[in-house]
């Protein structure tokens, strides 16, 4: 069937209303968040089922129609950018229930396109708490977030979303239903396939049904904001709480250059002169907060922070949150091109990746604002430059390189938690070695032999 | 289509303020629009997208563009919350003016707005015989907004419940008032805006009445038009600038401290775009627009924080009055951050304010979006009147008229009794016990 035929099967499939093709349409549906050239698909369809998401995807099987999938769109490695001009974009928007939310068991089961931050609104409503809280959670799907295996803030203590997928269903590249892992805790059937659809990408496998973890909400928390006159005395502190066996939720930092966007933007009363903050959050029952967070505190005057406040009321717990809330579109305001990196190393080695950072910054005669997870090594080294600047845009170029390999020098890897997609697929080999490639190409091959199941994405070309 | 490159090379003008989207996608958490729909085209990421498509040549008319980029509220909510500051009613506003001189004004509006809304007192003129006329095809609804609705089934009306417009419009019956500050030391100049005008009479009384009892030097001079919104969402540039320049002179005549509106939606076009979109002919005007802007002031907030009315303790805590919940306009709380003055002078009238749910989410009228897309602007306005109804008020109040006039028809829709006001009026109710 032609293009064309299968856009008229599409219409048939979901209504007319849903399926998009005018090239104006197209051209919203030819980009994510990342920084990479669009792409312009033929169509764009929105089922409003998984009956109709199943038939979508088995048309597009029988007629080698490649299908990327997008939730949000806020993707910062590529993965929604279409594969060619020859392909459809499948919008989660309209599969967005919460199927359910059960609290004697503990788990939600919800549909793709469901809002991150609705769902940690409804089951927070029940005393539960669904911990991963990427950056972009009031518009990020859980779709993309299990597709991207995304992060966020609380992944030091509560871990990642790969960490809450008890269970999956999807539709395969041929359209079959296929289902793995349960509603209970312990679940040892079959091949973890729920387990390898976290962070493929779109390309394993076409979600319809995630079944998620929920644990107990926190009963008390306590926040801190420390300010240092050196970054190195910082980061030194990360690893010094750590390895006091101290676990907090979140264990931010902002650099010096951070703070200073952060204070021009919000006014904030930051101290524009420190080196670097760490934002520090230590939650639980009661009595261990209040033990844990004087230990911090004393930890961090110990490694040599100027100053320490503990927020003593919700009033300024939210205001030391707030600085850390703007950090990302403090530094937005002042170039036109924002490039968010987020190679990650062990938290150990924070210290090491820090300086590797101030080094890129100067040979490269780049700006780059660090903020970010330092708790758990997963660093924001965020460049700010003009993407017309064809000159200088090369050697932020050379940079990220620059920085991929450094990460990994320490033992670190590309992406914490933005996800290979197109940006780092040409240097994936870098990390995993060229073996592991052919094996995740041949994986493909064998489950998508028509790779129709957004192709380019993470392995390249198969 | 020919002189697409020409059109890219006007839309240059847009480009530095364009690159500012780092496409992070954050405005689709606020749109109200995209809520309803799930489009990409319909949120401001996907409009950029365009624009800049535009400006690149990519498309080979610019219908397609142009009617998505009109498909908007124009409430701000996405620059309200854009994390790299993109300011996009400014560039859309540009962007319609661009693509309008481009393709020409439609017929219709070149007479609505170069022919009625540009001649102030042709306008008036002609709304006043419109008023007369109105009851031969209207009735009333009798119900607690005053609404009225068609008499027969009519595609003019649809099945809206407007609120009619008044026999005696406020700038026909109210004379020239032009009185020394008196003991606020602070002399206002009153700018009245076509709804209140027009529906609402008894706001602009209010406001006269409020101004006399705290001693509020008043200049109310005759013959005042429209803010120019209208033109410029149409893309207009003529007849804004025309209005923009009528209403400096007309306000030059006499010295005053502060140009204070009742409406929010003027409040934030002669504060923000006079002074942001009108190129004029010469510096020297620009100046007087910008010194007009920089002292015109919302009128809540202009009595809070210029004449000082403060609650007393029993007032703030009161729990006895009507529950009154309050509507945010978008024109006041995301364009002018604006939303705590309404809300005392609530409190100072002896109501007991109650908080809806999403008191700050548009209430989807969004000017002539209401004319274009009523189907989705009742749809957004549902959602605003059940989170009304849920606080069991007897009244909702919001700063604007517009906001009233949508409100006013989704509660009527819904047989809801709940009165629909301006926080002025339950003031100077308060103050005329």
């Amino acid at each position: 069937m032609t293009t064309q035929g299968v856009i008229g099967e599409l219409k048939k499939i979901v209504g007319a209303d849903n399926v998009l093709t005018q090239k104006e349409d197209m051209v919203t549906y030819s980009y994510d968040a990342a920084v990479l050239d669009p792409v312009v698909p033929s169509a764009a369809v929105m089922p409003e089922n998984s009956e109709q998401l199943g038939q979508i995807v088995k048309l597009c099987s029988d007629n080698k129609l490649p299908i990327t999938v997008r939730g949000a769109g806020t993707n910062l490695s590529g993965g929604t950018i279409p594969s060619s001009r020859a392909s459809i974009v499948l919008l989660t928007g309209k599969l967005n229930k919460i199927l359910e939310i059960n609290e004697a068991d503990m788990y939600a089961v919800v549909q793709p396109g469901v809002v991150t931050a609705t769902l940690a609104a409804a089951v927070e409503k029940k005393g539960l708490f669904y911990p991963p809280d990427p950056g972009s959670q009031a518009v990020s799907t859980i779709g993309g977030n299990v597709a991207e295996n995304a992060g966020g803030l609380r992944g030091l203590k509560y871990g990642v979303t790969k960490d809450y997928v008890m269970g999956v269903s999807f539709f395969d590249s041929m359209g079959e239903h296929v289902k793995s892992g349960s509603r209970t805790v312990k679940c040892a059937t079959g091949y973890n396939l729920a387990g390898l659809m976290v962070g493929s990408e779109g390309t394993l496998g076409i979600l319809d049904e995630i079944t998620l973890k929920l644990i107990p909400l926190p009963k008390a928390r306590k926040s801190m904001v420390a300010v240092y006159k050196t970054i190195d005395e910082a980061s030194e502190t990360v690893a010094a709480i750590i390895s006091n066996r101290i676990v907090p939720a979140t264990l931010e930092l902002l650099d010096n250059f951070t703070i200073r966007a952060v204070e021009a933007y919000s006014k904030a009363g930051l101290p524009i002169d420190a080196g670097a903050l760490l934002l520090i959050e230590v939650d639980g029952h009661p009595g261990q907060v209040a033990e844990d967070g004087l230990k911090v505190e004393e930890l961090c005057k110990t490694l040599g922070a100027v100053d320490v406040k503990v927020a003593a009321d919700d009033i300024e717990r939210d205001k030391i949150w707030a600085a850390r809330r703007s950090a990302l579109s403090a530094l937005a305001k002042l170039k036109p091109t924002l490039v968010l990196e987020d190679a990650t190393v062990p938290r150990s080695k924070i210290p090491a990746m820090v300086k590797a950072l101030q080094e890129i910054a100067i040979k490269y005669k780049i700006e780059i604002g660090t903020f970010g997870h330092a708790g758990d090594g997963n660093l924001h080294p965020t460049i700010l430059t003009d993407k017309r600047n064809k000159e200088e845009w090369h050697r932020v170029e050379s940079a990220i390189e620059e920085i991929f390999d450094r990460a990994l020098a320490l033992g670190g890897t590309l992406s914490g938690e933005h996800g290979t997609g197109l940006a780092k697929a040409p240097f994936l080999a870098k990390e995993t070695g060229l073996s592991s490639i052919i094996f995740s190409r041949r994986l493909r091959k064998a489950l998508d032999p028509n790779g129709i199941l957004n192709p380019g994405k993470i392995t390249g070309i198969i | 289509m020919a002189g697409m490159k020409e059109l890219a090379n006007r839309l240059k003008e847009l480009e530095e303020q364009l690159v500012v989207c780092i496409r992070c996608g954050m405005c689709q958490s606020v749109c109200p629009l995209f809520d309803r729909t799930r489009k990409e085209a319909d949120v401001a990421r996907g409009k950029l997208a365009l624009l800049d498509g535009l400006g690149k040549n990519l498309f080979t008319d610019p219908d397609g563009v142009n009617t998505r980029l009109n498909r908007c509220l124009l409430c701000g909510s996405c620059a309200a919350n854009c994390p790299s500051g993109v300011n996009v009613v400014e560039i859309f506003i540009k962007a319609r003016a661009i693509l309008a001189e481009f393709k020409g004004l439609s017929p219709a509006k070149k007479l609505i707005f170069q022919k009625m809304l540009s001649n102030p007192e042709t306008f008036d003129q002609l709304t006043k015989w419109a008023g007369k006329f109105q009851n031969i095809f209207t009735k009333k609804d009798k119900n607690a907004q005053g609404t009225s609705c068609a008499r027969v089934v009519s595609p003019l009306f649809g099945d809206r419940h407007f609120l009619p417009m008044s026999d005696t419009p406020f700038r026909s019956s109210s004379p020239l008032i032009n009185t020394p500050a008196g003991k606020s030391g602070v002399k206002a100049a009153f700018f009245t805006g076509c709804i209140i005008d027009k529906l609402f009479p008894r706001i602009g009384q209010d406001v006269v009445d409020i101004f006399e009892f705290h001693g509020v030097g008043t200049y109310i001079p005759k013959g005042q038009g429209c803010c120019g919104i209208p033109a410029l969402a149409s893309g207009d540039m003529k007849s804004f600038e025309k209005l923009v320049e009528y209403h400096i002179e007309l306000f030059s005549q006499e010295h005053f401290d502060y140009l204070v509106t009742a409406c929010a939606t003027c409040t934030s076009t002669i504060k923000k775009l006079w002074s942001s979109i009108y190129k004029g002919s010469g510096s020297k005007i620009r100046e007087r627009v910008k010194e007009l802007s920089s002292k015109t002031l919302d009128i809540n907030q202009f009595l809070v924080n210029k004449v000082n009315i403060s609650l007393s303790q029993a007032e703030d805590n009161a729990e006895s009055g009507d529950i009154v919940t309050y509507h945010d306009p978008c024109h006041l709380k995301k364009s002018l951050g604006v939303f705590k003055e309404p809300r005392l002078l609530i409190k100072a009238s002896g109501g007991t304010l109650v908080e809806m749910e999403g008191s700050d989410k548009c209430c989807g009228m969004g000017g002539s979006f209401n004319l274009y897309h009523y189907e989705l602007s009742s749809e957004i306005g549902q959602i605003k009147s059940k989170n009304i109804a849920d606080t069991n008020c007897s009244t909702v109040a919001t700063g604007c008229p517009a906001c009233m006039v949508q409100i006013s028809d989704m509660l009527a829709k819904k047989n809801l009794n709940i009165k629909v006001c301006h926080p002025i009026e339950l003031y100077a109710k308060a103050i005329r016990k």
